[in-house]
């Protein structure tokens, strides 16, 4: 499993290396993207993070300190006001989290039986959403690079993207396609000092892990906030100015290989 | 010319009218301007993302109906939207054009305004029944999700589809502080950008905040346009000087990045660190007009869209070209159906031999 990322070192001894960076992360009110919002806060970055619920949204925002945003990446509609509102309130952007993701049919259900309307909803996020929101901010992101603060993209990603478990079809083809989305981008910005990383956090007690597993043992997850540590080191690594450069090239060597 | 009615950037049927530093006129499709520039060059375009500045709502004082555009900001230096500067309109919207457009209540300092659940308050009025000074009510993320709810992109009549935010962005648009789109940079796509490394030109980007170009009433046309500010970055800077000294040109994306770059390097006048020739990095504000009387100090060549001869867009291009030359180009530009406006074709337009009068910066004492 070339795939999976744990992180060959310790979390960075300053965590003024990321300060002023600034970073959106999609889903920031639960599991996940909620642990990161919180990470890199604590990190000293500038950070906006966007979900569904308006509610939740501002409770999130109140505590965390963090610019909440309400919206829902899955429609097309949504995507340029959170995007503009994004690079309103950061004043451009260093670093991109497409985290939201959803896991399709639940209770999981065997591709046979999964509507279609099931994966076109799986895809709308996990794929649909990411690229176009990838695409509105592409530059902000590049002029970032050009001025030399660094422009990473991270797309969470899964182990179900590369391996075939069954009842898992929506979302590991979904996700499967976003891990060939980052790759390909990876390849095509390279030059303009963009990079994409394609992670999998590992299995982790979030809300939808459970929808997934309802009765797995909580004790045998990562926790979220282990995983929000290890990816956001992966996000200071590939910035060429606030992390060492040879870790970048290592984290990329890692992750874009491709798993057989 | 006629006007592109479309809202979608001509792709590849878009077309390229160059004219060249001796005065030649050629046709050629758009997607090959790439072979019009020179290994050694440095586009330089603007990264200015467009604002949702039309915003239809409410004056609450009478309840009559309004639309305000936003059209500069009162402090330029700090960037806060929350202070701009904006035209009122009575009723209707871009269909109507905006000469017809009816006037809107009289406005007094202290107004209240409705925009959905956004709220502004006229600070004061300008000296002309539609211009006035409105701050926002609310915290900087209320400011933003008004915005992205209520606004939408200015249009004009000519573009009779109503315009979605992502109509007005340019591929590299990165900081919301266009008024209206910096369209020359709708040139730009990733495949250009790709290009012209492969070519050894250089790319790099400022930020200039585009004000609105028409308001509708004569007398508030001539303000136009209104102080913009903008911003260089350090390393495009460095860029243009490292690019003059290599005796490469510095080719503007549009009017905007031209008045910006013009004022910036007209700052170090009088600056014994620095020559002409040469920018200031940071933040400023353009006020200065570019027409027939200004020596151009740093840029070589503009791409530009298809402007009626009159506007002050085209009043810029005679900085680079001598009006002779720029009648025949708009004979041209009538007689091959060439669209012009926002979202029409293109125009390269080198700096003529004759009007090449800055010594070469060789002579120029770069502080950097």
């Amino acid at each position: 499993m070339a795939q999976r990322y744990k992180s060959a070192r310790p979390a960075p001894q300053s965590p003024a290396n990321a300060r002023r960076m600034r970073v959106a992360i999609t889903g920031g009110t639960s599991g996940l993207g909620l642990a990161l919002v919180r990470e890199f806060k604590a990190r000293g970055c500038l950070v906006a993070f966007v979900a569904r619920d308006a509610r939740r949204v501002a409770e999130v925002a109140k505590q965390t300190g963090a610019y909440g945003i309400a919206g829902d990446i899955a429609r097309k509609e949504d995507i340029h006001p959170v995007a503009l509102q994004i690079t309103g309130l950061l004043g451009g952007l260093d670093v991109l989290v497409n985290n939201a993701s959803s896991l399709g049919p639940t209770p999981l259900r065997l591709l046979g039986d999964t509507d279609c309307e099931a994966l076109e909803l799986a895809l709308s996020t996990n794929l649909l959403g990411p690229f176009r929101l990838t695409k509105s901010l592409l530059g902000a992101l590049t002029a970032s690079a050009r001025e030399g603060r660094g422009a990473v993209v991270l797309n969470v990603s899964s182990d179900a993207a590369i391996n075939p478990y069954p009842g898992w079809g929506a979302y590991g083809a979904s996700k499967a396609a976003l891990h060939q989305l980052s790759r390909i981008w990876q390849e095509e910005l390279a030059a303009q000092s963009v990079r994409f990383l394609s992670l999998d956090p590992g299995d982790m007690d979030t809300p939808l892990h459970a929808l997934a597993v309802p009765d797995a043992d909580p004790a045998t997850l990562k926790r979220p906030d282990d995983a929000a540590r290890e990816l956001a080191d992966a996000i200071v690594a590939a910035c060429p100015d606030l992390g060492p450069a040879p870790r970048h090239a290592e984290a990329v060597a890692r992750f874009a290989r491709v798993p057989t | 010319m006629i006007a592109a009615a479309t809202s979608r950037v001509p792709g590849v049927d878009a077309r390229l009218l160059v004219l060249t530093a001796s005065a030649e006129l050629r046709h050629a499709p758009r997607t090959s301007l790439v072979e019009f520039l020179r290994p050694g060059d440095l586009v330089v375009a603007n990264d200015a993302m467009t604002l949702p500045a039309s915003l239809h709502g409410v004056h609450l004082e009478t309840g009559a109906p309004i639309e305000m555009r936003l059209a500069g900001l009162q402090a330029p230096a700090g960037a806060d939207l929350r202070k701009s500067i904006a035209v009122v309109f009575g009723t209707g919207d871009f269909r109507a054009r905006t000469e017809d457009r009816p006037a809107p209540p009289p406005l007094s300092a202290g107004d209240r305004l409705a925009f959905g659940d956004l709220r502004a308050r006229i600070m004061r009025t300008m000296g002309h029944p539609r211009l006035v000074a409105v701050a926002f009510d609310g915290s900087a993320e209320a400011l933003w999700q008004g915005l992205a709810r209520h606004g939408r992109p200015i249009q004009y009549a000519h573009v009779p589809r109503p315009l979605a935010l992502w109509d007005a962005w340019t591929s590299i648009a990165a900081v919301p502080v266009a008024f209206e789109p910096p369209s020359a940079g709708f040139v730009i796509d990733w495949a250009l950008v790709a290009a012209l490394s492969r070519r050894g030109i250089g790319f790099a980007t400022l930020t200039h905040a585009a004000g609105i170009s028409s308001t509708g009433d004569a007398e508030l046309d001539r303000r136009l346009p209104l102080d913009e500010a903008y911003r260089i970055p350090d390393v495009t800077a460095r860029a243009i000087v490292n690019t003059r000294r290599a005796g490469g040109r510095i080719v503007a994306i549009g009017t905007t990045v031209v008045r910006a770059l013009e004022h910036a390097a007209a700052r170090h006048d009088g600056d014994p660190a620095h020559g002409s020739g040469v920018v200031r990095p940071g933040n400023g504000v353009a006020n200065q007009r570019i027409g027939a009387a200004t020596t151009l100090r740093i840029v070589d060549a503009i791409v530009t869209g298809v402007h009626e001869p009159g506007s002050s867009h085209h009043d810029l291009l005679r900085a680079f070209a001598d009006d002779e030359a720029l009648r025949r180009a708009a004979v041209a530009l009538t007689a091959h159906d060439y669209r012009g406006h926002e979202f029409g074709d293109s125009l390269l337009v080198e700096r003529s031999r004759a009007r090449r009068r800055e010594g070469p910066l060789a002579d120029a004492r770069v502080a950097a």
